[in-house]
């Protein structure tokens, strides 16, 4: 009980007194409820668009599902690769990272030309905001295997193939679910940016069209709603990394980790 | 039991250097003129100071090493070839995420031994090391004296006719250290397997051997290559006159070394 008051109170006070400040604000300055909307009024908006709200969570979160878990396959898959071959890494690594440092809001238009409106350009796009993490933890996991433990391997004659699934992975995991973790995050945000730009309006609108059109509407509160969901959403998806990692890492290393 | 009657007159002998030369890239002459032959069957103890290069000795028995010249044959094959060589390094490499069982299996499961047979024989292994309740315990569980064993369990998994061990338990308290040296002895008078240990405890060296190199590294060939001359070690072997004299004999031919 008294680790529940310390662990959950404080957040709790604090999130509270910063919603009673917020409609405080909105209150005594009567600011215009397209400027700010107060919180009361956000959350009416989540009431009154709820079956919108919960069919456009449910598109977003499936196309940053997809590609976060396309992005986690073939980002340990390259970054195993990369971490396999000095050559590969030389030639591979500066592209690579050259996508990482490419704006995804400048290219989301070409994966439509590519993909068409819709999930594929929005999991395109997830995909290559979140590999890069995946790619870079698995490359330094893999070159942070122990030297003696690969000294063993190599006195029994382990294959590349060998060595790779029953040492260097598995010393990798706790990098590797290091870099799942940014990408978890990274997937939602890559995903409603891209919906900024591919998403449909209308019946069947993802949470980044329901944003764009609803500041376009002057719909502050439905735009709010509509973050805060998308929160939400991101936040699902970084628990249940989070929890893949820690039955991973449990069942690898035991209690001690 | 006389232990100079398990030497077997084998044409081939087990362990063979012959003018062994290691270089190092930046010039450093790690081990000059090195040359040595051990019959099958036999214990030898490999000595000297430090960096006289008596791990590089081992290494290049087990493979993981090339001379730069001359010539090491283990049974004959060239070591990276020869079949039935286990090795025990200076700490246990186990994997922390393996159970004990499944660290023990990891020399048959890289062969492709089915799963069935290599846990079988990973017990039977455990076993002779007198740690078959520990199977599927992790290594973080265990005390650096049982780690040190599951690494010699792993070792007896795949049979080995030719046991290599660098400084196995350099890093063990000595009273087990000394309980892992006669249970090292027992597990060779079983087998009688050749073994090869490279330590820098002159007691132990002439505890566990048949006979003791004491290396000289990049000043020259090997100092001494002397045999340890007496019967059974029993449990009052450590005190004797006659073992102590054997390990004063060894230390002067050691310092000697060191002074060259």
């Amino acid at each position: 009980m008294k680790f529940i008051c310390l662990r959950f109170l404080p957040p709790l006070l604090v999130a509270l007194l910063f919603l009673l400040f917020w409609e405080g604000i909105v209150v005594v300055f009567e600011i215009k409820p397209f400027l700010l909307p107060s919180p009361v009024a956000v959350w009416e908006a989540v009431v009154e668009h709820w079956d919108r709200l919960l069919q456009a969570a449910l598109r977003t979160g499936g196309a940053a599902l997809v590609g976060f878990v396309l992005a986690g396959a073939v980002g340990v898959a390259m970054g195993s690769l990369l971490g396999l071959s000095r050559w590969l890494e030389r030639g591979f690594y500066p592209p690579t990272l050259l996508l990482q440092m490419v704006p995804l809001i400048a290219i989301a238009p070409l994966f439509v030309i590519w993909f068409g409106f819709g999930a594929r350009s929005t999991i395109a796009a997830t995909v290559v905001v979140a590999i890069f993490p995946v790619i870079a933890s698995t490359l330094g996991g893999i070159r942070a295997t122990d030297p003696q433990l690969l000294e063993l391997f190599r006195f029994h004659h382990a294959s590349r193939l060998q060595t790779w699934w029953k040492l260097q992975l598995p010393s990798a995991s706790p990098s590797i679910i290091t870099g799942l973790r940014v990408a978890a995050g990274l997937s939602i945000i890559g995903a409603i940016t891209a919906e900024f730009v591919s998403g449909y309006t209308g019946e069947s609108a993802p949470l980044g069209s329901i944003i764009i059109a609803s500041v376009q509407n002057f719909q502050t509160a439905l735009m709010f709603a509509a973050v805060l969901i998308s929160s939400l959403v991101g936040f699902l998806l970084f628990g249940m990394v989070n929890l893949l990692g820690w039955f991973i890492l449990h069942h690898w290393y035991g209690e001690h980790s | 039991m006389n232990r100079r009657d398990a030497h077997s007159s084998s044409p081939t002998p087990a362990l063979s250097f012959h003018s062994v030369q290691l270089t190092y890239p930046d010039g450093f002459v790690a081990l000059n003129d090195v040359s040595f032959e051990l019959d099958a069957g036999g214990f030898l103890a490999l000595t000297g100071p430090s960096g006289c290069g008596k791990t590089s000795v081992l290494h290049m028995l087990a493979g993981l090493l090339q001379p730069t010249s001359g010539n090491v044959l283990v049974a004959g094959e060239t070591p990276s070839r020869a079949k039935g060589v286990a090795c025990c390094f200076q700490d246990p490499r186990l994997l922390p995420w393996r159970t004990v069982g499944a660290n023990v299996a990891l020399p048959l499961e890289i062969d492709g031994v089915s799963a069935p047979d290599r846990m079988h024989r990973a017990e039977e292994a455990l076993a002779r090391v007198g740690l078959e309740e520990v199977v599927d315990r992790l290594p973080h569980q265990l005390s650096g004296g049982m780690r040190m064993r599951v690494s010699i369990a792993r070792a007896l998994v795949v049979r080995p006719r030719v046991l290599l061990l660098d400084e196995p338990f350099g890093a063990l308290d000595e009273v087990t250290r000394e309980q892992l040296d006669d249970e090292l002895l027992r597990l060779w008078e079983e087998d009688r397997m050749t073994v090869a240990i490279v330590t820098h405890s002159l007691r132990e060296a002439v505890y566990l051997a048949q006979r003791v190199l004491v290396m000289a590294g990049s000043a020259g060939p090997l100092i001494a290559d002397t045999p340890i001359e007496f019967g059974a070690r029993t449990a009052s072997t450590r005190t004797d006159h006659a073992f102590n004299d054997e390990v004063g004999r060894v230390q002067r031919l050691h310092r000697s070394a060191g002074t060259r």
